[in-house]
């Protein structure tokens, strides 16, 4: 690989934990453009975390190799660290320093002051200027999360990691956050977000599906959702939890999920008269008020359905 | 669902000096009901739910658990519900059988309904093979349901589950769910937050919380109505957007 290759670029990584007991991420290939905002979309014990901790070399892989912006993540690895940026999934600023003197601390690390760089955060700064004498452990959580994402930004990184920003936050903050990212876009930094909400996938260039250590897909959101092979019904009923029972139960079924006040359902098979057949089966169970309508997959429709065609390391013991 | 109330709140308020953390909530709970308790970051609701689990003096108001008013007899509250969260669940240094015998010792079962309890609960999901293994070998989703099924060990009116989904991956977010649901179907009241507004389709009847008031209680479907919203998220945005604090 050249060094000048931009953006992140993983060739069989893998990590293990407990003298191999443990499999965080298996042999994980990906390319990541410059100035793509991607994410990496999966549950947690996934390995998000892991994977992020490689690049940003915090942890040494086993085996196989990655660079960020053509920096070797073992020889270059003093390099790294003085070019990405990194938001931990846990809170870890200063607690009892306040939100100037964080911002200060962590410009002064990295030889740099914050006017200098305050063009790259102002958007964000100018929220939590208000507070500047307050403790950051004194801060709301939406506001600890904006100090964070100053202070990962302090030193201009060209490539970002975002360790699940949104865990635990409500879909107001979820989604002031996300225009946030949408912001530092347009700057063309490079973003590794992670998160375990299905839906925050429709906001990054691109994904990748992570399920037990291994990456299952990588496309465009509209990509993963035009790649799914099968024909996927929404089915509602006045009583949807009987809707569920039974319709699991029934022969033709191929996958049921509950999805709100819907089911998503799909059939063994892609005969056109298994509608019909479906649908007077339900009348026979006695449901009433029944609607029926192919519609289009969402992303977690297909985690789940990729979940379910590998042979499942998550869910066996 | 019954119309047996298991949990009744009449103005239960919270004040920390000048602060108001719950302000004046009132709402009814029947038996077999899944209410689904939401809010924005802030909004009050782990305080609301300290003060029903018995865990936090209420500052003014009334309010009954399983028919225990909880300034007076917080203890028996207590003896009569579950609770479970996505940050403490179970042991994880403790093999699940340990778990379960721990448990179900702090809830006052006998030796031999320990016993009988813990064969029922490691065969309902599962789990005969792994009843020796220590909880923190298992994966996160199995972590969960079993934390639903120790909370439930000692045959509660009431469950209390805090964020009981967060991170777990979506197969078995939905699994969980039918536990929930076959709970409910044996008559126990289901109080659950979460961030997940498809889950909130789920309740028989959803509150939301802003700025410690309760802005709005019914079920999906009619505050779908209500608010002109093709899903709960919609609702929820439109209420907790005017939202003057966060946690």
């Amino acid at each position: 690989m050249g060094h000048s290759a931009k953006g992140i670029l993983c060739e069989g990584l893998s990590k293990s934990f407990h003298r191999g007991a443990v499999t965080a991420v298996e042999s994980i290939n990906l390319k990541i453009d410059q100035g793509e905002l991607f994410g990496l979309i999966g549950p947690d014990g996934a390995g998000k975390t892991t994977l992020m901790r490689l690049l940003t070399t915090l942890l040494k892989a086993d085996r196989g190799n990655a660079t960020v912006d053509g920096l070797d993540i073992t020889e270059d690895y003093k390099m790294i660290r003085q070019t990405v940026g990194y938001m931990p999934g846990r809170f870890s600023l200063y607690q009892d320093l306040t939100v100037a003197e964080n911002l200060n601390f962590f410009a002064t690390l990295f030889n740099t002051t914050v006017s200098s760089n305050i063009d790259l955060i102002h958007d964000i700064y100018v929220q939590i200027e208000p507070f500047s004498d307050r403790r950051a452990g004194q801060l709301s959580g939406g506001m600890k999360q904006k100090l964070a994402l100053c202070c990962a930004l302090i030193h201009k990184p060209t490539v970002l990691f975002l360790d699940e920003p949104t865990t635990g936050v409500d879909v107001v903050s979820r989604k002031e956050f996300w225009g946030m990212l949408a912001g530092l876009r347009t700057l063309g930094i490079t973003i590794l977000v992670s998160t375990p909400y299905m839906d925050e996938a429709m906001r990054c260039d691109r994904i990748a599906l992570i399920q037990a250590g291994e990456i299952m897909q990588v496309n465009t959101p509209q990509g993963i959702i035009e790649s799914y092979p099968l024909t996927l019904y929404a089915v509602k009923a006045e009583d949807t939890f009987r809707l569920l029972q039974d319709s699991k139960a029934y022969h033709n079924t191929r996958s049921c999920f509950a999805f709100g006040s819907y089911l998503h359902l799909t059939f063994r098979g892609e005969d056109p008269n298994l509608v019909r057949e479906y649908m007077e089966y339900l009348y026979r169970k006695g449901h009433d008020s029944l609607t029926i309508n192919k519609i289009a997959p969402t992303i977690e429709d297909c985690f789940m359905y990729l979940m379910n065609s590998k042979p499942m390391t998550s869910t066996r013991l | 669902m019954t119309s047996d109330i298991t949990i009744k709140t009449l103005r239960l308020s919270k004040a920390y000096g000048h602060f108001k953390a719950v302000d004046q909530i009132s709402f009814e709970v029947y038996a077999g009901e899944i209410f689904g308790f939401l809010g924005a970051n802030g909004a009050g609701k782990t305080t609301a739910m300290r003060m029903l689990c018995g865990l936090l003096e209420p500052s003014s108001g009334e309010a009954s658990v399983a028919g225990f008013d909880v300034y007076r007899r917080p203890e028996a509250i207590k003896k009569r519900i579950g609770y479970m969260s996505q940050k403490f669940s179970l042991y994880e240094d403790l093999t699940i059988l340990e778990n379960i015998r721990f448990f179900g010792g702090i809830y006052g079962l006998t030796y031999a309904q320990i016993r009988e309890k813990g064969k029922l609960l490691t065969a309902e999901l599962g789990l005969e093979a792994q009843a020796h293994s220590l909880v923190g070998s298992l994966p996160l989703g199995w972590k969960q349901k079993l934390a639903f099924s120790v909370a439930v060990l000692h045959d509660p009116k009431i469950v209390f589950l805090d964020e009981p989904t967060g991170g777990v991956d979506p197969i078995t977010r939905r699994q969980f769910w039918d536990l929930i649901y076959a709970a409910a179907a044996r008559g126990v009241t289901i109080f659950v937050t979460t961030h997940y507004m498809d889950e909130a389709e789920y309740c028989d009847r959803v509150s939301i919380m802003v700025d410690g008031r309760m802005v709005a209680m019914n079920s999906p479907e009619q505050l779908k109505l209500q608010y002109k919203a093709g899903s709960m998220e919609e609702v929820f945005y439109q209420l907790a957007r005017k939202a003057q604090r966060s946690d």
